[in-house]
């Protein structure tokens, strides 16, 4: 600070930053990058470890039999169903009261904003039915809870089946001091938000449920459990949840824990990692599972049913059977010891989760990054806006001071007032994205063969590209201006994207991160003048829609499933619909972040390239 | 625990709790201004007393702390054959700590020594309360027997009693007879109205010589003629839920849920509610909503909390219409605490004691006043004001509130943190906001403007 203070160190640096511009920020946005990829290398991702005491030495022994009694459980649940061709809502109750628990259902009701079609629903009816077991000599203060969902087909009956089975193994147990509350839900998520919102009596969103509930205090940890087959050759969790939250990083070592014990084979992302060497095949399994968790966390969708338990600070993670082509297999009863370790340590603790992260990456399910490892990739991706925004104000105020001197007085500098009408019309546009599209639903279906989620897709894209043609039409507005008046409108644009990244780093790292590496290029060299349609691509590379699409792309890469060429436009308009239904239906933020805040910023740098 | 005193309540009251903190070896010492209010209508000397005076009243509760096997011997110390013998014999700690629900008490009140009651005598009652998990122990099967249960059985009275007796509840269900049987033989068969319900007691009079003379010990046992469907639990006529709702740290909503299950008949409840004082209760949030109308209750006193001194009180008398559910409401806001005061368990999180319902709850059948020298343990067990109705004293479930956390591993992070980014970046941006630049000059000027102050020569 002393440097800024003093006058010529000020205008050293002030030159330096001018001269060495372009330069530097390609240097800040290499090292940003650079930084990112070497988070996957061993160095900088240390090993996890417990750090709760209450879960650490204090190893229990399990004790579950009942994984015969798990499949005949599994047997009975999927006949029930597919007899009802539903939730055997009454079957279910039976058996829980049977068992020795406190059965209860809550029916809820959801009407979606437009017709999901992926998952063929529009007015959604449904039961939750929970039993809860109450600890004894306990005054239900504190719950620890273990869901199911139950889908359609035969799809997850395995898991109702072992849920059941625990739940008779709990119940002749003596030492449990949390209440422990089983929950089957239908419609996966829809059914969960209805679950957590009659449980906490709020309202987020408009789901309708009734009946008061049976409840069994604040809820500690939750477990979503996944199976679908009678064996399994590994589980693989989901700590995703919606909008990029995760479960503390304790509840993960313990499910790690509890595999390494039991020599259960775990996976995180669906990667086994390789080795624990530094050879180079081990470090690129490492990165993609790395970006996995970046594009997952980005998208902001909960990747299990316990993404939705994370809003309500209870710590939760989804648990997935795998059954693939490996020769070992594990029955239920490995399975469920696994469960029943992890609900006695559970029921151990004596406060809630806390002392592990809360913010990290993960690039294997042994190693872990933390916040301050990962930040720095993304203050240098920032500091290439920032350097760039410091050099047009240099630039705006040095000619200033220089025509100043020439002209003797008259300020020809562009009004703030000048710059009003493009931000106002660029976030005019981004407010027309975000609504129009769902308002004007019925409309669309009208006038157009199109069914109603088409219709709110393409309203969408039809926006989108309608606000791309705003400069042509608003130059007028803008006339005048010169030279001052492009590098005026970038230099906001750049801060107004600069604010906006900063923002969302710190709520969901790696949105903020991979939107940063995709625009920060554009919007440092955009200009109206050099090669236009060479800078017209790059931007509408970067856009935010582009974003979406390239990231869609590169999961499906990822995943070692990629998408032939043909199957770019369907995934990208399967993706839209699916934003714009995640923050209608559970408040996922990705929607409006990108139509209220990405898209106005973008357009502002489209609007300096074609200025006039 | 409650208490109503002659004058000087709070002295009397430390001095109580301190003593009765030491002789059950439980933590009533952290009793303190903070959690005990003085309720106006919801509790009532017990015995002989003239004065009603509220002021005098003081209660208070720990959500904290449980029962636990320390506090069971000094209880067991106060019987007057101590576990030696008698019914004592069967309270053993590693059993009755086995079992689904566990609550102990004590009760002293002044009575009349005599009929004519020109003296007045001390009665301490004491009660033990044990809910057995027969479901977990016998694998559903609902017979038990005193060994099972206890692992112990009745060799003789205690004798210094004079009253040492047996009850076993076998009213039939559902006017079916014979469901049931025990044995061995019971000594006389009783019936009661207990909370306005009839009911049939097998009765064991350990007093009386043939209960030991066939066999050594007593060993009741009951066994059920044929398997029980017990998917049909009786509903209580008066039962409540409490919650908090809401989520985040800043605010939040204390929800209390009552329930009149009674198909014809309307009752008032009497609710006390006592709220921590870092929680802030909005008072003109509070709603009492019935049947989707505004149920406005006929008495209410509130006393708002002090900060560190004293909690919140709330009692209100609310009408239940019958067959209902009464949803009671306040939200409130979490306070700030300051660091020394948190518990060494912060992120577990802050109780809320629970709130007491009181009721007086109209009876089924007709009641006729029970004869209290007939019965004595019956009527102070289950006290009835008149024929039609029964008096019920109801506990909610506590609560658990989180409050807003300081991560405690690093307050030095943070005092050098806070000092250096104060020192720093304020002191250098106040600097550069507040300077005029003028070219050249720079060290040199302002040195030599230095010296010049010092030498009382205008700057350059």
């Amino acid at each position: 600070m002393g440097l800024l203070s003093d006058p010529q160190c000020r205008r050293a640096l002030a030159r330096l930053v001018v001269r060495l511009n372009t330069p530097l920020c390609a240097l800040s946005y290499a090292a940003g990058l650079a930084w990112f990829l070497a988070l996957a290398a061993p160095p900088l991702a240390p090993r996890t470890q417990m750090s709760e005491n209450a879960m650490g030495s204090t190893m229990v022994e399990e004790n579950f039999q009942l994984g015969a009694r798990a499949l005949a459980y599994a047997r009975q649940f999927g006949a029930r169903k597919a007899a009802a061709g539903a939730m055997p809502v009454t079957w279910l109750e039976q058996t829980l009261w049977a068992l020795g628990l406190e059965p209860h259902r809550q029916p809820f009701a959801r009407t979606l904003p437009f017709p999901d079609e992926a998952r063929e629903r529009y007015m959604v009816r449904g039961t939750n039915v929970y039993g809860i077991l109450r600890a004894p000599r306990a005054a239900g203060t504190e719950a620890l809870v273990l869901s199911a969902p139950c889908s359609e087909g035969p799809r997850n009956d395995q898991a109702v089946g072992l849920l059941l089975a625990l739940a008779e193994f709990f119940r002749g147990q003596i030492y449990w001091a949390k209440d422990i509350i089983f929950l089957v839900n239908e419609h996966d998520l829809l059914g969960m938000e209805a679950w957590l919102e009659a449980y906490h009596d709020v309202n987020v969103t408009a789901v309708r449920s009734s009946g008061p509930l049976g409840r069994a205090g604040a809820i500690q940890a939750a477990v979503a459990l996944e199976l679908s087959s009678d064996v399994v050759t590994s589980l693989d969790v989901a700590v995703e949840g919606l909008n990029g939250q995760l479960p503390n990083l304790d509840l993960l070592n313990l499910f790690h824990a509890f595999c390494q014990k039991n020599g259960l084979l775990c996976t995180i992302q669906g990667k086994l990692p390789r080795g624990d060497g530094d050879s180079l095949p081990a470090y690129g399994q490492s990165l993609r599972t790395l970006l996995l968790m970046a594009l997952a966390q980005a998208s902001g969708r909960p990747r299990g049913d316990h993404g939705l338990f994370l809003r309500y600070r209870v710590e939760a993670l989804t648990l997935r059977g795998v059954n693939s082509f490996r020769q070992h297999k594990y029955d239920m009863t490995a399975v469920g010891r696994t469960l029943e370790g992890m609900f006695r340590k559970l029921n151990n603790l004596l406060e809630r989760l806390h002392q592990s992260y809360f913010f990290y990456l993960l690039p294997s399910l042994s190693r872990f990054v933390s916040i301050g490892l990962y930040m720095p990739a993304f203050g240098f991706l920032l500091l290439v806006l920032i350097l760039k925004a410091l050099d047009l104000w240099m630039k705006l105020n040095k000619g200033d001071a220089g025509e100043r001197l020439e002209d003797g007085g008259e300020d020809p500098r562009p009004g703030l007032l000048a710059l009003v009408p493009p931000v106002l019309i660029c976030h005019g546009a981004g407010l027309a994205l975000y609504f129009v599209p769902v308002l004007a639903q019925r409309a669309a279906a009208q006038h157009f063969p199109v069914s109603e989620a088409e219709g709110v897709v393409l309203t969408a894209v039809a926006i989108y590209v309608a606000g791309m043609a705003l400069p042509h039409s608003t130059h007028r507005a803008l006339a005048g201006a010169g030279e001052r008046g492009w590098m005026a409108l970038k230099l906001l644009a750049l801060l107004d994207l600069a604010l906006l990244l900063g923002c969302l780093a710190l709520l969901n790292f790696s949105l903020g991160f991979l939107l940063a590496a995709l625009m920060v290029p554009g919007a440092a060299a955009v200009q109206p003048t050099g090669p236009r349609v060479l800078q017209a691509a790059v931007l509408v590379l970067a856009t935010p829609a582009g974003a979406v699409l390239l990231g869609v792309l590169a999961q499906r890469e990822l995943e070692e499933a990629p998408a032939a060429a043909g199957e770019g436009w369907p995934l990208f308009l399967g993706a839209v619909g699916e934003g714009l239904l995640q923050h209608h239906l559970y408040g996922a933020v990705l929607c409006p972040v990108l139509a209220l805040g990405a898209y106005p910023a973008w357009l502002l740098l489209w609007n300096v390239l074609f200025w006039k | 625990l409650w208490y109503l005193f002659s004058p000087s309540v709070d002295k009397a009251w430390k001095e109580l709790t301190n003593i009765l903190s030491g002789i059950f070896c439980a933590s009533l010492n952290f009793i303190d201004s903070t959690n005990t209010v003085t309720p106006t209508a919801s509790f009532k000397p017990l015995g002989l007393a003239n004065g009603t005076d509220h002021r005098l009243l003081r209660y208070t509760v720990l959500p904290r702390e449980v029962v636990c096997t320390e506090n069971l011997t000094p209880w067991k110390k106060l019987l007057p054959c101590g576990s030696k013998a008698g019914l004592a014999v069967l309270l053993k700690a590693e059993r009755l700590f086995h079992s689904s629900y566990h609550s102990q008490a004590v009760h002293i009140r002044p009575i009349c020594r005599d009929a004519s009651c020109l003296a007045v005598s001390w009665e301490l009652r004491q009660t033990l309360t044990v809910v057995f998990d027969s479901f977990c122990s016998s694998q559903g099967k609902k017979d038990w027997s005193l060994f099972k249960m206890f692992s112990r059985t009745l060799t003789d009275a205690c004798p210094l009693a004079s009253e040492s007796k047996v009850y076993v509840d076998i009213s039939p269900k559902n006017k079916e007879k014979e469901l049931l049987e025990v044995t061995p033989a019971p000594t006389s068969v009783h019936e009661a109205v207990v909370q306005g319900d009839k009911r049939t007691y097998a009765v064991y009079d350990l007093l009386s010589p043939s209960l030991f003379n066939t066999s050594r010990s007593l060993n009741v046992q009951l066994k059920w003629k044929r398997p029980q469907d017990s998917s049909e639990l009786p509903t209580p006529v008066l039962h409540a839920q409490r919650y908090v709702s809401g989520y985040g740290l800043q605010t939040g909503q204390i929800c209390t849920l009552i329930y009149n299950t009674h198909p014809y008949r309307a009752f008032p409840v009497m609710l006390l509610e006592t709220v921590p004082w870092y929680l802030r209760l909005y008072v003109h949030t509070l709603t009492i909503t019935t049947k989707g109308k505004e149920n406005k209750p006929s008495y209410i006193h509130y006393e708002p909390a002090q900060d560190r001194r004293r909690p919140h009180l709330l009692e209100m008398l609310i009408q239940l219409p019958a067959s209902s559910v009464t949803k009671i409401t306040i939200q409130f806001e979490r306070a700030l605490l300051k660091w020394t005061e948190y518990t060494p368990d912060p992120n577990h999180g802050f109780y809320v004691g629970s709130s007491v319902l009181s009721a007086l709850l109209p009876s089924v059948i007709a009641m006729k006043d029970v004869d209290v020298e007939q019965s004595p343990l019956f009527t102070s067990l289950f006290p009835s004001s008149d024929g039609s109705s029964y008096f019920v004293r109801l506990y909610t479930e506590p609560l658990l509130v989180n409050l807003p956390t300081p991560d405690f591993s690093m307050p030095y992070n943070v005092i050098c943190l806070t000092c250096t980014v104060v020192a720093v970046c304020y002191g250098s941006f106040y600097n550069l906001l507040t300077r005029t630049f003028q070219g050249g000059g720079g060290l040199a000027k302002r040195l030599a403007n230095i010296i010049r102050r010092f030498r009382g020569v205008p700057p350059l």
